[in-house]
């Protein structure tokens, strides 16, 4: 139960496509991330297969059957909203419940449901109270065990974490994480944030523009970006890009070291670097630069990490290097990857 | 793409806050900015308003009340409480006030249930919304007394249109037709249906205004919440009944509350098209307020009518209060 098939799905609102002929398919109980900076099309994707937008063209299966023109109801999804949009003037009993009591469900078997669920996200002495008693976070924890309560076969998550301060989100993501491994459901959340999609993803789905520009594990999408795009949307700082005749060089600022650290076991590329600008963030230090002639400079990112304790100043240049397989190449005009060699 | 590697140090100059450099530490505030000041004198004219219109008057009709004081001999003289046990054996009165209650809770419960469903429709998109929406606000822009005086053609008694329409579709005007074999209707002549008129035009008048709440009320509700309830499984019909009526109950009870006040303290509709008739079926409280003050001179017993409705609104009022706080969703 829980595999979800997209087939050309597209969304116009009058004439932006905000979804443009997706396809897109999900393995039973994965944790798909839709991830992208806002107005990507994410979350009006995340829409089309809850049922609540109605797409322009393509179709969604859910286990086999088509649901393009059923409503959210007759398609045994749960979807957490980015509000989490709890029933205001219902107790957090209510709320986990009213979803069993649409299907006129039996009291005694709803209760049952109810605390099971409340058990499961540690919410039980709070059946009592409204919403508007709650914190963030517990607000949230309503909000996934109303979703979870009645089983459903796909799981929607949309933006789920944005409303938490950052040390109850980073917790919030483990337990999220760990639950959805548990419970087995197929799983698709929408975030903007590239840290959540890292690390909750089995698989992470990049998009832009209404478009996937890549579709692949955590570590496929920040190894080998699919196209520039990707390259500098994941990764903070982005993957540094220089152009080189008719491709653009990338590597990641971690890669970028001096030329000493790097060692001579393996081939480097290397480029005296000029630094311009410093931050010390505690574990490691973020050095900004110029790579290249004076009239030409190149501006660069290393990521220093807490070990490398040589000197940086700035307004000095040092001698800094990359392991030559760390190198991506891109089509300059396309941006897409490629597997071109060039110095 | 670039990190902010051309960004030049800034050298610390933080512009130095007024008043710090002020040699006794002390820095006193001029009067523009003193808040207490400025409530005051911006609350004064409410306070004004409420004294002089309000308060005032309502001191003066319980004195009238307590008094004999009538057009012809202004003289206050107390009198106790003799005005309220002649109303009270006054047979005119105990219509009035059956009547202001079926007009009151009559036209308000119909404008409530009506603007439910306007408001409904003009939360969706359609074509030519633009004039549904002019229409529906129309009767809001015109004066009450003229609106009225339209109303009171419409139900003339041997011109009204609708009588004409009625004999043309054989409704009416022949033997065996079902609203009778009369020519007409005489809708402002008969007791029942000079009610029922009476209550039709207020409700024609008061309809923009609850329709213009109940869409604020529709509207405040969230989007999330409502498509949040479709995807949990509920079909439109329980949508309505377990989402959007209790979220908007508090602003629809406080529409309903507002137009009872409303209608408890007007007298135009009934004014301009019975003058209280036929017989008093259509006399309510304010108008034999005026006709017995006013237009009969007796002060005394007008003010003493006129207050037999303040228990009613006081506690209208306080209702009304405690349902505004409750307004406060989420």
């Amino acid at each position: 139960m829980g595999r979800i098939e997209i087939r050309g799905l597209s969304k116009l609102f009058g004439q932006v496509k905000a979804v443009a002929h997706v396809d897109l398919a999900t393995d039973e109980g994965e944790f798909l991330v839709l991830l992208g900076p806002s107005g990507c099309g994410k979350t009006t994707l995340l829409r089309m297969i809850a049922g609540i937008e109605e797409p322009t063209a393509g179709d969604i299966v859910i286990d086999g059957r088509v649901v393009t023109q059923l409503p959210p109801r007759m398609r045994n999804i749960a979807m957490v909203f980015q509000s989490y949009a709890l029933y205001p003037h219902m107790t957090v009993g209510k709320n986990i419940s009213f979803p069993l009591r649409t299907r006129g469900m039996e009291k005694a078997v709803i209760r049952e449901k109810v605390e099971w669920a409340a058990g499961m996200f540690g919410i039980g002495h709070l059946l009592d109270r409204k919403p508007r008693e709650l914190s963030g976070g517990e607000r949230q924890r309503v909000a996934l065990a109303r979703a979870m309560v009645r089983e459903p076969s796909v799981f929607l998550l949309d933006e789920p974490l944005s409303n938490l301060d950052a040390i109850l989100r980073a917790s919030a993501r483990e337990e999220l994480r760990q639950f959805q491994k548990r419970v087995g459901v197929t799983t698709i959340y929408v975030t903007h944030d590239q840290v959540e999609a890292m690390g909750l993803g089995d698989r992470i789905v990049v998009m832009s523009q209404g478009r996937i520009r890549q579709i692949g594990t955590p570590r496929d999408i920040y190894q080998s970006p699919a196209d520039t795009f990707v390259a500098t949307f994941v990764g903070s700082p982005p993957m540094n890009l220089i152009e080189q005749g008719e491709l653009m060089v990338g590597f990641r600022p971690e890669t970028f070291l001096p030329a000493d650290f790097v060692g001579d076991a393996e081939e480097v590329v290397r480029f005296p670097f000029e630094v311009t600008w410093l931050e010390y963030l505690g574990a490691e230090r973020l050095v900004y630069g110029n790579v290249g002639e004076k009239s030409h400079a190149l501006h660069v990112v290393s990521r220093l990490p807490g070990n490398v304790s040589l000197p940086v100043e700035v307004g000095h240049t040092y001698p800094f290097a990359v392991p030559r397989r760390d190198l991506r190449y891109f089509d300059r005009v396309s941006g897409l990857r490629t597997d071109g060699v060039a110095t | 793409m670039s990190g902010p590697g051309t960004l030049e140090k800034e050298p610390g100059a933080v512009p130095k806050g007024p008043g710090a450099d002020d040699a006794s530490g002390r820095v006193r505030p001029g009067i523009r900015d003193r808040q207490g000041l400025l409530a005051k004198i911006l609350i004064a004219p409410a306070v004004l308003y409420i004294v002089a219109m309000v308060g005032f008057p309502f001191v003066l009709a319980v004195l009238y009340s307590l008094s004999d004081v009538s057009t012809g001999d202004p003289t206050l003289r107390i009198v106790g409480f003799r005005n309220f046990r002649l109303i009270l054996e006054d047979s005119v009165f105990r219509t009035s006030l059956k009547n202001t209650f079926i007009f009151a809770f009559g036209s308000q419960i119909l404008v409530i249930l009506l603007s439910r469903v306007l408001a409904t429709a003009l939360m969706k998109e359609f074509r030519g919304k633009w004039l549904a929406r002019f229409l529906i606000m129309l009767p809001w822009t015109a004066p009450i007394a003229l609106g009225t005086i339209g109303w009171l053609w419409m139900l003339d008694s041997i011109y009204s249109p609708f009588d004409w329409i009625f004999r043309r579709v054989g409704l009416l005007g022949a033997p065996g037709d079902l609203l009778g074999p009369m020519q007409n209707l005489y809708w402002l002549g008969r007791p029942a249906l000079a009610m029922v008129s009476v209550i039709t035009v207020h409700i024609w008048r008061l309809l923009p205004l609850a329709t213009v709440i109940q869409l604020a009320g529709l509207s405040s509700i969230p989007k999330d919440i409502i498509e949040a309830a479709e995807v949990d499984g509920a079909t439109p019909w329980r949508r309505t009944l377990m989402i959007t009526i209790p979220l908007t109950l508090p602003i629809v009870s406080i529409a309903f509350l507002f137009g009872l006040v409303f209608t408890f303290t007007d007298m135009t509709v009934v004014y301009v098209l019975t003058r209280g008739g036929p017989v008093h079926a259509t006399q309510v409280i304010s108008t034999w307020t005026f006709f017995k003050g006013i237009e009969g001179g007796d002060l005394a017993q007008g003010a003493a009518i006129s207050l037999f409705l303040f228990p009613v609104l006081a506690g209208v009022a306080a209702l009304m209060l405690r349902m505004a706080r409750r307004t406060e969703v989420v």
